[in-house]
């Protein structure tokens, strides 16, 4: 896996697109392979001499590889600008993040909007299921590119903290820490049928196609406009939402129709879904979404969550949850730190209070960062990381 | 840290250097980073108010948001070789289980009880008849967090009931320098504020002797 077009990362790389030789294959879960593979990523800072300085970190659903530098499409900060950054609790003078779009991905991973190589057509449908674990298995492709034996944490947000669950159970000889944030270790029947929900809005547009709809040269934007906005209401919580819009409206007076949002809710969700189609892929959420709900970690375990963790006892894991998260409660992170627990992994764990619902991960919230800060603080001088 | 307290300057001289320690109830986690700088501790904090915890991580300290009542079971067995639980026991919904729990899965527990019998709560109860309030438990009845006090002869019942072993005992106090104390003397009772216990569990069953003063003055 050594003959890559990158260049070493110990220069001022800043990532870039890995590509796989054709005989470097991804196996999926589904049994299937994936090849040729594509892995995008994003680095920031540099590596130190003894390799020991890597952070890998891990999006969410919707996110990329872009963490922490201006998003190439929307021209805004990276989602993670407030956490990854000089003088955060993830400076890139002290550690070298490494951030990379998922298989699946639409943002230059190989994903179903990718050319599949057998027809020279985009994959749409003909795309192979692919599950957390895969995700992971890519991500452990590039860091063996890029010569990294060992990461001094991985850490992930929301879907990319099952995938840090992942990492434990799949490398954990590979990983010092492990940051877990507002996730779960399965997704529950709730979480399934939200995203049901977003999935049929998609594949209703009639222009779907059926998947191929690059080929059509349409794109189901208004099937894609409306799983965001079914999924952004389960980011807020309903505090949150209600301390923002309430029951304020667009203009005075009602308009007794349909055509114009009445309300400003009805408004901030049609931006939400009307900006999100300029930047991802309907296809790639039906993919992303899919991999989400068979995320069981246990099942794969004898029912016993425990059990996946039975081989990261070495490795110390930070857990933290929302208080007002309802995507994926406290007490999912609870049950994940219980197994922790039963395991014999040494793991911290808090529930930070806010009113701000999943999207917390991103906002300004002073006990995340000063958790993350002591967190990661207490690893490198464990680490003997300068 | 200016000056240490004398209850964490007794948890630290018995605690031997290196070893796994549990902290339950280890609020902003002073003293599991006191054990952590100075005897090489490899420290695990359970504490209930989210905000101790987020303190604890700031500090570094390992830490999880739970219930002593409740948590403790998800621990494994003998995970860790000291289980320190410092003024606490008297806050649990179900001290003997708590008490259990931890000789499950630590070797060794350090536990701590304030003495409803020491001098001044008979005292206070004789003369006013009502529940004591003193420096050491200054809250009214309806609002201690509380809820099962014990004297040093009922604690040390239970351990006998539950088969612990008392490795060793000292009367502390956060201003006075700890007191090697036999807890089984009747005076300690009486005198003993606070009672700090080193407990394993009791060996193999030896047919347990009949402790020779285990009455207090009045029985």
């Amino acid at each position: 896996m050594s003959q890559t077009v990158i260049a070493s990362p110990a220069i001022e790389t800043n990532g870039g697109t890995l590509r796989l030789p054709a005989d470097a294959l991804l196996r999926l879960d589904s049994g299937a392979v994936l090849a040729p593979l594509e892995i995008a990523y994003k680095t920031y800072g540099r590596l130190n001499a003894e390799r020991s300085n890597a952070v890998l970190v891990c999006h969410a659903l919707t996110g990329d590889q872009h963490a922490a530098s201006i998003h190439p499409i929307t021209g805004k900060p990276g989602w993670w600008s407030r956490v990854i950054g000089p003088g955060l609790p993830l400076d890139p003078d002290r550690y070298f993040i490494i951030c990379t779009n998922v298989v699946g991905g639409c943002m230059g991973s190989t994903g179903p909007s990718s050319l599949d190589p057998a027809t020279g057509k985009p994959y749409g449908l003909t795309f192979p299921v692919i599950t957390i674990a895969d995700m992971v298995r890519a991500q452990a492709m590039l860091l063996d590119a890029l010569e990294i034996e060992t990461l001094f944490a991985v850490v992930g947000v929301s879907m990319g903290g099952m995938q840090v669950l992942q990492w434990a159970t799949d490398y954990p000889h590979r990983l010092r820490s492990v940051v877990c944030i507002a996730a779960a270790a399965r997704h529950s029947a709730q979480n399934i049928a939200f995203h049901e929900v977003g999935r049929q809005a998609i594949m209703a547009d009639p222009d779907w196609r059926g998947g191929a709809y690059e080929a059509h040269g349409v794109r189901p934007e208004k099937g894609l406009a409306v799983a965001r906005m079914a999924a952004h209401i389960t980011y807020l919580s309903e505090a949150a939402l209600q301390r923002k819009f309430g029951r304020e409206l667009q203009r005075d007076g009602l308009s007794w129709g349909f055509d114009a949002p009445d309300f400003q809710v009805e408004s901030y969700l049609r931006y939400q879904g009307a900006s999100f189609v300029d930047r991802f892929d309907a296809n790639s959420y039906l993919y992303i979404t899919r991999a989400l709900d068979y995320f069981d970690l246990a099942a794969s375990h004898g029912g016993v969550l425990a059990n996946a963790f039975r081989r990261a006892r070495d490795v110390r894991f930070c857990v933290l949850s929302f208080s007002s998260d309802w995507l994926y409660s406290t007490g999912e992170s609870r049950d994940i730190v219980r197994a922790l627990n039963a395991a014999g992994c040494r793991a911290s764990f808090v529930e930070i209070e806010t009113d701000k619902g999943h999207d917390a991960i991103f906002l300004d919230e002073p006990v995340l960062h000063s958790a993350l800060r002591g967190f990661f603080e207490s690893q490198a001088s464990r680490g003997g990381l300068a | 840290m200016s000056a240490l307290r004398e209850d964490f300057k007794e948890i630290l001289r018995l605690v031997r250097p290196n070893t796994r320690v549990l902290d339950v109830g280890c609020g902003e986690g002073d003293l599991l980073d006191l054990l952590t700088r100075e005897k090489g501790v490899d420290g695990q904090g359970l504490e209930i108010s989210p905000s101790g915890v987020a303190a604890c991580l700031a500090k570094g300290i390992a830490a999880v948001q739970g219930d002593g009542d409740r948590d403790l079971d998800h621990f494994p067995t003998q995970a860790f070789d000291y289980a320190i639980l410092s003024k606490t026991l008297q806050q649990m919904r179900e001290p003997r289980h708590v008490l259990i729990e931890l000789m499950r899965i630590a070797d060794r527990a350090l536990v701590s009880v304030p003495n409803f019998g020491h001098w001044r709560m008979r005292w206070a109860l004789l003369t006013q008849g009502r529940m004591p309030e003193t420096k050491a438990l200054p809250d009214p009845w309806w609002s201690t967090p509380n809820i099962h006090f014990c004297t040093l002869r009922d604690f040390t019942t239970l351990c006998a009931e539950l088969g612990l072993r008392i490795e060793a005992c000292a009367a502390v106090s956060p201003d006075q320098p700890a007191r090697s104390i036999d807890p089984a003397r009747p005076i300690e009772n009486w005198r003993a504020e606070t009672a700090l216990f080193l407990l394993t569990r009791e060996r193999p069953r030896p047919p347990a002797p009949e402790r020779a003063a285990t009455g207090d003055l009045f029985s």
